[in-house]
């Protein structure tokens, strides 16, 4: 089988204690909460931290905080904790969607809001075991001086793989970050960088501590993912999109995210502002998907063909808008994810 | 019931058989190692732990092809918790599955020929440090240009993958012609042409090869290995290691899974056993996800040309099949792989006249082999498709079609395989009804389909995979004083029932319960041979040996038994865990009393039974592939949503009727036929063992595009549709109780059912597999363009096919010999063929 490496273990106790740990140590010790994304990546070699300091001691990290006019999440919420509570729906569906629609149960079991944030970006030539990459020479990820993806880019461009993160955006979430230097709110669409190796504008000393976001009385949200098959799969496209209506169905305000399109979650800003003051008929829904789709990039570094993936992206944008409008859509749920949910 | 024509008719003796009534045998029943399992019982070779145990590692090459000038081990040697390194010059014997393809070597000498090929091994007293010292290893490489394809291999002779074979870089050409095709074709009123590609894919058993070997306390080797061969592995071992067989035991575990992917002899295996000799002490190596891909031995990527002439009615005139193989760096088993490309065609429909040629090549990936279905899943594909194409030319429904041309029982094909009973009708009959079929069919709407197709498939290769003339599988039994019964068999449970199989058939003679019985299989030190878990012989061969070690048994019991009770030996009946007479049963002894009666009277109680399979009268160089004792039918209909603007594909349901001829134990039989499903639709789907080749200007890298359960996909249960599964029970005179297999023949019709279904829902033809998305996507715009609607291979590349031995079909006067080749036998004996059960 394939081993983890060794390494040193700290399991503290308190937010503080957690930051003096990290501090100053760069990417040598990296926090570890559900595991699921760093250990692979371990016995891989793709991250070799020599030491892990477990989260999930820390005090706090896996509360939540309703209030009405916000909500605090923490970081070590399970992706099944946000899957089956209830509380998650209404405003936040396109959040429960997501996390029930990430990997299998047992992973989401032990996965985290948090990590699933953070998680590594993706790539077919980097997501391989150490034998694997080194068949090809490596690549700029990871040890090596080459894009094997594309061999004239001085940059990674690995893609951003969350499912929590294109929902949370479309959301408007802000996260917390700690370190022992102190504390930062960043709005979560502004975490990330489009570059595969500096994927996130998180500092290694810094602790992701929290989720907030502002009421979403009124808002409306869905979110759809591209994989193969009904578990397991990353997604290799998604759409998350969230609307606040009139009463008369018309869109007072509206933010389209795509997914796994490229190294970070891009933000439809055309799309959205196109919808805003239209209702949602066929032919707003087909122009906002086309506007939509137009900043997808997808490339050959995932599983189905990359110019497939392209075309279906506003097919994709539609089923969303579509259900957000409260078009009936199991049978395309059902269909696409083997999900239906309720 | 049909009678063999060539088999005498069985005497019916005083078995429950003849009695019309079974008590184990067709009843659903908790199969004998389902506790184990469910408990998590059950020790896999991953679950040997033992005192000083040591771990293995194998280096493999980053490289697809080069030669090794020079490995330095002295570093790795010396980093602390090493205790031995291995290289090629430990183990140079070469060996391989087939005789004919002694190519490999445990740790390649001088010559790598895929990424992932191995090189040396590392044993240490932990596995992280083994694999740590792997990279302290200096190996210096010659690079040598890469063969990435067959046809790509045919292009380049040099430099040769292996210096055996027919030519460059062509492992096996074969060509056979029954009758004068061209002749056929001339008769047809229609002829139809067409190219295919089946995609290559791997087993994917949720178990991951290990093994572990110890020199025993006596000096002797020991392996216990996930392996579904342990009597190949045994000869391997022998021939590589030098020792004589008798100090050498295979045990083979349960294996969690096999489908023909632990069927060879595998380096690993002879690694450890070298490594426990030499340093006596238990050593172990269970392999990572990715180097199982790198075993392989998966199916054979084919390309393949059909061309077929048909009457008006239907009628197949006579068939013309060409297969490009890719077969990986390996032979493995692919001259028969080979041949089973072009040895089953004839077996389903009648086909008067039949010509094939085969070619498998060489590449620099891991070697191809046996999977469900060996060699005969691709052709099927091609021929069922082509059929529906056919049949919509024709305007016959493709149901009624294949009804028409069944081919019928105890039938001597073309290519001289004899048939048994045949219920492919009846098959048919079942899905189109269950179905809805004449309802549905191009009669659902935009984007909902059904497809139909069938196929046929080895009830055990009807030969050993190396000459001889002793029996295919034996059994020996055991009966103790206190009514126990322990049954010595070699054949292997890899998770398809087969100890099950044993156990049933034993119980149901001697008239006990399965619960008393203890098997011992699996396990070349304690039963006799049973060649092994593949071509879906078990049940027959080691099931008839059962079959007659028991009735052996029954009769010895039965003597002391008529004496005791004073009544004539042919009235005592055996059930109830008792021996009774029929005619007054209260007049009984329990059975082990019986057993007592009868070892106070013949001495200790041990029998023996054996099955060798009937001659086959294919006499023909090639005839060796494709008989079997009886073939297994299915039929499909798969239905199937396709969005029309995605191209994205499901299938709701699907009906399917296996030809089972007894299901000895039904559940077992549902489940294989469902297995068979799911595993279809992987391939049917979205399965793909495929590579990369990195731009050549910047690598000469040929890597396993993703080697590794998350990104090779294969369904999951939740993208597993309902399946209506009906049974079709004629018992076949030379199953046990009837029965034929089951464990490969139900995958074969799923494919070509669902390329079928997808053309009736949105009309393009997907003339390959996987049928994805994207293909579809890519159909449907070639329609709209008003071009071919379909998607697949356009041309098949020219191959220098060798001179065709001519063997003409029986109704042309041939008598199973090539007319132009030398007689390989004077006349086929009429063999008295032995066939043990009603
Ligand atoms: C088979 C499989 C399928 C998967 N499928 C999906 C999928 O479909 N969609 C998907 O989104 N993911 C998927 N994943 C990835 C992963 O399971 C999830 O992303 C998960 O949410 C990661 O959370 P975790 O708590 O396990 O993170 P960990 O593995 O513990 O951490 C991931 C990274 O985040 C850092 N980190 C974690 N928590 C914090 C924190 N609070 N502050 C700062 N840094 C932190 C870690 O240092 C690490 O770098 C899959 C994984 C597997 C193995
Ligand atoms: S995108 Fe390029 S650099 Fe990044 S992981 Fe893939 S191959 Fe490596």
């Amino acid at each position: 089988m394939m081993r983890l490496p060794l390494f040193e273990f700290r399991a503290p106790r308190t937010l503080d204690e957690a930051a003096r740990i990290l501090d100053g140590q760069g990417p040598n010790t990296m926090p570890l909460a559900g595991g699921t994304d760093l250990l692979p990546n371990m016995k891989r070699r793709q991250q070799v931290p020599r030491t892990l300091m477990s989260l999930r001691y820390v005090e706090g990290l896996n509360q939540v905080q309703w209030s009405d006019s916000a909500s605090r999440l923490g970081a070590c919420l399970t992706l099944t904790d946000v899957a089956e509570d209830p509380r998650f729906r209404n405003g936040m569906t396109a959040l429960s969607q997501a996390a029930a629609l990430v990997a299998t149960p047992h992973i989401r079991n032990m996965a985290t809001l948090g990590g699933n944030l953070c998680l590594d970006t993706r790539c077919n030539y980097y997501d391989q075991n150490y034998e694997w990459r080194k068949a090809i020479d490596f690549c700029l990820k990871k040890d090596g001086t080459i894009c094997w993806v594309a061999p004239g880019s001085r940059k990674c461009v690995a893609v951003s793989s969350t499912d929590t993160a294109p929902a949370l955006i479309a959301l408007g979430a802000r996260v917390r970050l700690v370190s022992r230097s102190g504390e930062r709110e960043v709005t979560l669409s502004e975490l990330y960088n489009n570059d595969g190796i500096n994927y996130i504008r998180r500092r290694p000393d810094e602790i992701l501590v929290e989720v907030l976001l502002d009421s979403l009385h009124g808002w409306k949200s869905s979110y759809w993912k591209l994989r193969r098959r009904g578990s397991f799969d990353f997604p290799v496209l998604s759409v998350a999109a969230a609307a606040r209506l009139s009463r008369q169905a018309v869109v007072e305000d509206a933010r389209i995210v795509v997914g796994s399109a490229a190294s970070r979650p891009l933000v439809a800003d055309g799309a959205s502002k196109f919808l805003l003051g239209r209702s949602l008929n066929s032919e707003t829904i087909a122009e906002a998907a086309g506007l939509a789709a137009r900043i997808a990039k997808p490339l050959d570094n995932t599983d189905f063909d990359m110019t497939w993936r392209k075309r279906v992206t506003a097919e994709f944008v539609t089923y969303a808008l579509r259900e957000l409008r409260g078009d009936d859509m199991h049978v395309e749920r059902g269909s696409l994810t083997r999900h239906s949910f309720e | 019931m049909p009678i063999q024509k060539d088999s005498p008719e069985r005497p019916a003796k005083d078995s429950p058989a003849s009695a019309g009534e079974f008590r184990v045998i067709g009843v659903p029943r908790r199969r004998v190692d389902a506790r184990a399992k469910v408990t998590g019982q059950t020790r896999f070779a991953d679950d040997i732990f033992l005192p000083r145990i040591a771990h293995c590692k194998l280096l493999r090459s980053p490289h697809p092809h080069a030669r090794i000038r020079k490995i330095d081990t002295s570093r790795a040697l010396a980093h602390p918790g090493v205790y031995l390194v291995l290289t090629g010059k430990d183990l140079p014997i070469e060996y391989g599955i087939l005789p004919v393809s002694q190519d490999e070597q445990a740790l390649c000498l001088d010559h790598v020929r895929h990424v992932g090929d191995p090189i040396a091994a590392v044993i240490a007293r932990e596995e992280l440090t083994a694999f740590e010292a792997l990279d302290l290893i200096d190996v210096d490489y010659e690079i040598l240009a890469t063969i990435s394809d067959p046809e790509e291999a045919l292009a380049t002779p040099e430099p040769r993958i292996h210096e055996y074979g027919e030519e460059g870089n062509i492992h096996k050409r074969v060509a056979l012609e029954f009758g004068d095709v061209e002749k056929s074709f001339a008769e047809a009123d229609e002829i139809f042409e067409d190219i295919f590609f089946y995609q290559g894919s791997t087993h994917l058993p949720i178990e991951q090869h290990a093994a572990v070997a110890i020199k025993d306390p006596e000096g002797k080797l020991t392996i216990w290995s996930s392996t579904q061969t342990p009597h190949y592995l045994h000869r391997a071992l022998a021939k590589v290691l030098q020792m004589p067989p008798a100090h050498i035991r295979v045990s083979a575990t349960p294996n969690g899974g096999g489908f023909g992917g632990k069927s060879d002899p595998f380096n690993h295996e002879i690694v450890v056993a070298k490594a426990a000799l030499l340093l006596d002490r238990p050593v172990k190596i269970c392999l990572t996800r990715e180097e199982v891909f790198y075993c392989h031995r998966g199916r054979h990527p084919v390309l393949m040309k059909f061309k077929t002439g048909v009457k008006k009615d239907g009628a197949i005139t006579g068939m013309h099949l060409q297969t490009l193989i890719d077969g990986g760096g390996y032979g493995s088993y692919g001259v028969a792989s080979t041949f089973y490309t072009g040895a089953l065609q004839t077996t389903t429909y009648h086909i008067p006249r039949y010509r094939f040629e085969g070619c498998r090549t060489f590449t620099n990936k891991p070697p191809c082999g046996p999977k469900r279905g060996h060699g005969t899943v691709q052709p099927r594909f091609g021929q069922e498709v082509q059929l529906d194409k056919i049949a919509e030319k024709l305007k016959i429904d493709p149901a009624d079609l294949r009804l028409r041309i069944v081919e019928s029982p105890n039938t001597v094909t073309a290519n001289y395989l004899r048939l048994s009973t045949v219920n492919l009708s009846e098959c048919i009959r079942r899905v189109v009804k269950t179905s809805d079929w004449k309802e549905k069919f191009r009669k659902l709407p935009e984007g909902r389909g059904v497809g139909l197709a069938c196929s046929a498939y080895l009830t055990g290769a009807g030969l050993a995979i190396y000459w001889n003339k002793m029996p295919q599988s034996g059994v020996q039994l055991k009966l103790d004083r206190g009514g126990g019964v322990a049954i010595f068999c070699g054949a292997t449970e890899i998770g398809q029932g087969s100890d099950d199989v044993l156990a049933g058939i034993v119980a149901e003679v001697l008239g006990i319960d399965t619960f008393d019985i203890r098997l011992f299989t699996g396990d070349t030190d304690l039963g006799p041979v049973d060649l092994g878990s593949y071509s879906s012989r078990v049940t027959i061969m080691a099931g008839n040996a059962a079959l007659q070690a028991a009735e052996r048994a029954r009769e010895l019991l039965a003597e002391a038994v008529a004496i005791r009770l004073e009544v004539p030996k042919e009235r005592l009946r055996f059930a109830e865990k008792s021996v009774f007479d029929s005619a007054a049963p209260e007049k009984r002894v329990p059975f082990h009393e019986a057993v007592c009666l009868a070892e106070a009277r013949f001495g200790t109680i041990g029998t023996v039974g054996s099955y060798t399979p009937p001659k086959s009268p294919a006499l023909y160089k090639g005839g060796g592939v494709g008989p079997s004792p009886t073939y297994s039918y299915t039929a499909a209909v798969i239905e199937v949503a396709v969005n029309p603007l995605t191209g994205w594909i499901t299938v709701p349901k699907i009906w399917i009727a296996h030809d089972i001829g007894r299901p000895l134990n039904p559940p077992l039989v549902r489940g294989q036929v469902e297995g068979s499903v799911y595993m279809g639709l992987g391939e049917a789907l979205m399965e793909e063992q495929e590579f990369r080749r990195l731009p050549k200007k910047l690598s000469h890298a040929l890597v396993h595009k993703f080697p590794s359960m998350l990104e090779y996909k294969s369904p999951t249960s939740l993208d597993m549709p309902e399946v209506v599964t009906e049974l079709v029970e004629e018992p076949d005179p030379r199953g046990p109780f009837g029965a034929k297999e089951v464990g490969q023949g139900p995958l074969l019709p799923i494919m070509p059912a669902v390329a079928n279904a997808v053309y009736d829902a949105i009309g393009v033809r997907i003339d390959e597999v996987p049928i994805t998305p994207e293909k579809i996507v890519k159909a449907l715009a070639e329609k709209r363009a008003g071009r071919d609607p379909r998607y697949g291979p356009s041309h098949f590349p020219h191959v220098d096919w060798p001179e065709a031995l001519r063997v003409p079909p029986p109704w042309e006067g041939g008598d199973g010999n090539a007319v132009n080749d030398v007689p390989r036998h004077s006349k086929p004996r009429p063999e008295k063929e032995k066939v043990l059960s009603s």
